[in-house]
């Protein structure tokens, strides 16, 4: 290919990280709630939807971004509580097609919502002032922005890694997957549990589509697309497994790059054959657990 | 930030709901349609889905055509009536709806669709039961023979024709090589070759032609490779959603400073969506926009018709597109003095009309409106109101010459 | 008068295949337009094919789209590209997607549960991109226009020729194959190899400790399944004269899963009665108000919350307990 230097493929190597990161935090959730809850969650594209809505709105009003990054998760999170009481919380125990199916309903749902809340078109986003432009990485120029996507999901990331390895509610969480019985037995309400995942689950659903608010269109439809994608990546990392989804979310966004780069045009089928390849050497992707859900 | 408020003021017939509805007795569908007491004119445009804000206008601006006629006396004593149908941007449901309107609603004509795609399936059906249908939406494809009959129609501009016209603008103005950021799909290709054909002319060198999946939210995979080819002019060959996301990151990777960014089509909705700093410098073409008004009469006349009818909004290019289409059909069935469809598209044939933007007529091998492309630049300084987004460079007079010939397009003969 | 009825139920019940007949000969004056009823038609073969795999095998699988699609594209393309008639376009049609579900079900039995869900789709996308990116043949994005069938003519019965145009007759002419394939499906679910499908659904190893070959049978109902799918997708293209492109996509798949749902995956006709208050459901909601997407949405997680039996199942549960009342207040009149 014709000007391929080192340079240009450094530069598409950071945007396949940037473009990653969205990935990572999103399969992030999925891999929670299916992992602790066993519920495939169809409505996660439209939790990352209403987070951006939300986002851009507070951002409106607020004039700050900062105060939008956290109130957005605080909310989303709410809104998925609330989901999971009243709605999830009955299907449990009735397999898995149910909650999935109840999801995708659910999906149907909050994208009127937000038609109806905030119009068909959707709301112009930008850049907010303070992460404007580009900054000289040596070889290139690369947007701000962008890198601060990345530095805010390693933070997240992390913060969620020592929430769930250093702190009692972690321990607790990470017991209930293993064996819920044996924490009910042992005294903890295991339905407040699950109502915790699910929202933490969703409030990181939420904190990506704000984070990524600025870098597309924000319209009710666009967490369809993302879904699928999510998929991918939370299949390919393993279902309910978290260093997983950060592994695989990374490298389904270089894959999406690197083919940008080569092949434009199958660049969106580049990951599902990576999904299909996956699936069939290693069902249960990098670091999931063989034989579950069978 | 923009608030849109949804204002759905349509005129249009609902289906009861009930029980089970008994359906109409089927009658034969190739005899001449029976006189009824109105002229109805199916309008199947995607009410929702991404497009529906266009959708939207198209149908407050039909209904004025409906009104015009009406109040001027209709046609022999009748009236018209617009039935309007959401094709949801689907092809599929786009046949259905279609077919529903012929078998069950039994329109006179068929005028709408918003999307290659779906206008293609609607013709389809159309065709094959001699209605005519005026498509307003953008395509090659439908003038093409394969898809064509005596009864189709296209009142909308086509890729090749507003391709050329914008690059004829800019391509001597802004520099020799050139980049497309490509939608991939029949209509994102039509739009490069549009380009690569007029840019001939003037010494235009394709540095690349990059492909994108339709639909893409994120384009920041295939800036990199754009940035380091260092074109003079970057080409956005997307449209409606996809063009507004390109925009944005378009300038959030720093490439205008160096780069003229043009676009095929610029619609006022998807400038209103994306915001002024994403479209900042950006130019491309148009079918109407209403600040034309200062230089052409039938525009005003047009633009104050809408604003009386809707608060001061003024119309879209989509939705003057929608106000012509009908308008079109209902002056022939006055030419023609009947509503039968063979009738009808002879009078269609050599109807000359200006109705909105100036000269037009249909070009009778390919039924294509031969009409005047505008060529628009977004403005964010210096607007003195909400609807004051562009500003118009340049008008380019309708001319046979800049379509593609009729044998290209595989008719035989000049009929 | 509950006695009547309860007659009238049972003589039903004796001859269902029958009365399902009946019902669907009158069923296009029952609809508000013929074409609704021949989507309901077509879309209620493809839920009921889909299923064979689903409800009675206990596969879900997100990628059945694909075979509605290879069955439409590959009759559309005998008949605009080959100039073939109308039966050799459907015989295509099945033939092509049947071939794909051997290929999609032999790599997707190697794997289990929710990940046998994900590789089906991911397979069907792939499908997708491929018959997207072959413009030539299929259009591209938008579609195969031109499956112009005009008149039904029958090989070996010169003279006869249907009116195809007409909607009604569409209607009769689709309705045999239909009819013909869920009578198929009926037989195949009554004989051994359907109690074999069930005894896997319930518990596979024990299906494999009874010395049935698991996989075989997997991969021979996954053919079936897919068949079934390709023969609604041929059906449709004809009806609709053009094949759109998102016939292969994952929500056309996700339409399958909800209409099972939505009518009740245990029952035989329950896929089809899901298909027919779905499409129906959707048209009239669509012409009422532009939220429809909400309505199906609220629609939708009613019924997975408080009837996950479906229509027919939830109707067939009341109708079988109101003769179970019925029958113990007879018996008790009898006994005083």
């Amino acid at each position: 290919m014709a000007g391929l230097t080192l340079e240009l493929f450094a530069l598409q190597l950071m945007t396949g990280i940037a473009l990653g990161a969205v990935y990572a935090l999103l399969a992030i959730g999925l891999s929670l709630i299916f992992g602790m809850l066993t519920v495939v969650n169809f409505a996660h594209g439209a939790f990352f939807m209403v987070g951006a809505f939300f986002g851009v709105y507070t951002m409106g009003l607020t004039g700050s971004f900062w105060f939008s990054l956290v109130l957005v998760p605080i909310a989303t999170g709410l809104l998925g509580l609330v989901c999971e009481r009243f709605l999830v919380r009955s299907l449990y125990g009735r397999g898995i097609d149910y909650p999935l199916l109840l999801t995708f309903g659910l999906s149907y749902v909050l994208i009127e919502a937000m038609r109806i809340i905030f119009g068909i078109e959707g709301l112009p986003s930008s850049t907010p002032a303070e992460l404007k432009g580009s900054v000289n990485l040596g070889f290139r120029h690369f947007p701000l922005y962008r890198l601060f996507l990345i530095a805010a999901t390693a933070v997240i990331v992390l913060g969620l890694w020592l929430f769930i390895e250093k702190t009692r509610y972690g321990l607790i969480i990470r017991a209930g997957s293993r064996d819920p019985e044996i924490v009910k037995v042992l005294g903890i309400d295991i339905a407040k549990v699950w109502l915790l995942v699910f929202g933490i689950g969703t409030a990181i659903a939420g904190l990506s589509g704000l984070l990524a608010a600025p870098t597309r269109a924000v319209n009710p439809e666009m967490g369809i697309p993302i879904l699928a994608e999510s998929f991918v990546v939370t299949v390919v990392g393993g279902m309910g497994s978290l260093p997983g989804a950060v592994v695989a979310g990374l490298l389904v966004g270089i894959v999406f790059a690197m083919t940008s780069l080569f092949a434009p045009e199958y660049a969106e089928m580049s990951i599902f054959v990576l999904m299909a390849v996956v699936l069939l050497i290693r069902p249960q992707g990098f670091f999931g657990k063989a034989g579950l859900m069978s | 930030m923009t608030l849109s408020t949804p204002s759905f003021n349509v005129n249009r017939r609902a289906i009861i709901v009930g029980g089970a509805a008994v359906a109409v007795a089927p009658a034969l569908l190739n005899v001449a349609r029976a006189q009824s007491s109105t002229i109805k004119i199916g309008f199947p445009v995607p009410l929702t889905g991404a497009f529906s804000a266009e959708a939207q206008d198209q149908v407050r601006a039909a209904e004025i055509a409906i009104r015009e006629f009406n109040e001027s006396g209709g046609f022999n004593g009748q009236k018209a009536e617009l039935l309007v149908r959401d094709d949801k941007l689907n092809p599929g449901e786009a046949a259905t709806r279609t077919l529903e309107l012929i078998e069950k609603d039994k329109v006179n004509f068929v005028v709408g669709s918003l999307s290659a795609a779906t206008q293609l399936s609607i013709n389809a059906v159309c065709r094959d039961r001699k209605i005519i249908f005026n498509s307003i939406s953008q395509s090659d494809a439908i003038n093409e023979a394969k898809d064509w009959s005596l009864y189709t129609f296209h009142e909308a501009l086509n890729p090749h024709l507003t391709a050329g016209a914008v690059a004829r603008y800019a391509f001597p103005k802004f520099g020799k090589k050139i980049v497309y950021l490509t939608a991939d799909y029949a209509y994102g290709h039509e739009m490069v070759r549009g380009f690569q054909r007029a840019g001939q002319a003037f010494g235009a060198q394709t540095l690349a032609d990059i492909r994108h999946p339709l639909g893409a939210a994120d384009y920041s995979a295939f800036l990199p490779r754009i940035q380091s080819l260092k074109p003079d002019v970057l080409v956005l060959c997307n449209f409606g959603r996809d063009l507004v996301n390109s925009a944005k990151q378009v300038t959030d990777f720093g490439l205008k400073t160096n780069t003229k960014v043009i676009a095929p089509v610029l619609l006022y909705t998807s400038r209103l969506a994306g915001g002024a700093e994403a479209f900042e410098g950006i130019l491309g073409g148009t079918s109407y926009y209403w600040g034309m008004e200062d230089k052409i009469p039938a525009a005003k006349a047009f633009n104050d018709k809408f604003r009386k009818a809707h608060g001061g909004a003024v119309p879209s290019d989509y939705g003057a597109l929608g106000y012509a289409g009908v308008r079109s059909v209902l002056q022939a069935v006055r030419d023609a003095k009947s509503t039968d469809s063979m009738k009808v598209s002879i009078a269609l044939r050599q109807l000359r009309y200006n109705f909105y933007k100036g000269e037009q007529f249909y070009r009778k091998c390919d039924h294509q409106s031969i009409q005047s492309v505008v060529i628009v630049e977004s403005k964010s300084k210096n607007m003195k109101d909400k609807y004051d987004v562009f500003n118009v460079l340049s008008i380019e007079a309708p001319d046979e010459k800049n379509l593609r010939t009729c044998e290209e397009m595989g008719h035989k003969i000049s009929t | 008068m509950t006695s009547f009825i309860n007659n009238t139920i049972e003589r039903i019940r004796a001859h269902r295949m029958a009365a399902s007949l009946l019902f669907l000969l009158i069923f296009p004056f029952l609809m508000p337009y013929e074409t609704l009823a021949i989507n309901i038609l077509i879309f209620g073969l493809y839920a009921v094919g889909f299923n064979l795999l689903f409800g009675y095998t206990g596969m879900l699988s997100f990628g059945h789209a694909a075979f509605l699609g290879v069955g439409s594209y590959l009759a559309g393309i005998a008949v605009v590209h080959a100039g073939w008639p109308w039966w050799a376009a459907i015989g295509v049609g099945v033939a092509a997607s049947c071939f794909a579900g051997l290929v999609i079900g032999f790599l997707a039995i190697r794997t289990r549960g929710i990940y046998f869900s994900m590789v089906t789709l991911a397979l069907a996308q792939i499908v997708y991109y491929g018959f997207y990116k072959a413009e030539r043949w299929t259009g591209g994005e938008n579609g195969l226009r031109g499956v112009r069938v005009e008149a039904i003519t029958v090989p070996g019965l010169p003279g006869v020729s249907i009116d195809f145009l007409n909607p009604l007759n569409k209607y009769y002419v689709i309705l045999v194959f239909v009819a013909l394939a869920l009578w198929f499906v009926s037989r195949l679910l009554d004989s051994p190899f359907g109690a074999v499908i069930e005894a896997i659904r319930e518990n596979e190893k024990r299906a494999a400790a009874c010395g049935y070959d698991v996989a075989r049978s997997k991969l021979l109902v996954f053919v079936l399944s897919a068949g079934i799918c390709g023969l609604a997708g041929a059906l449709r293209a004809l009806h609709l004269s053009i094949v759109p492109i998102d016939s292969l996509h994952y929500l056309q798949s996700g339409q399958a899963v909800m209409m099972c749902l939505l009518g009740g995956m245990g029952t035989f006709l329950g896929p089809f009665i899901g298909a027919a208050v779905f499409l129906y459901l959707e048209d009239v909601v669509t012409n009422v108000t532009r939220y429809w997407m909400g309505v199906v949405g609220i629609v939708f997680m009613v019924f997975v919350l408080f009837f996950p039996k479906g229509v027919w199942g939830t109707t067939l549960d009341w109708v079988a307990r109101w003769q179970r009342k019925a029958n113990v207040n007879n018996a008790a009149k009898d006994q005083s």
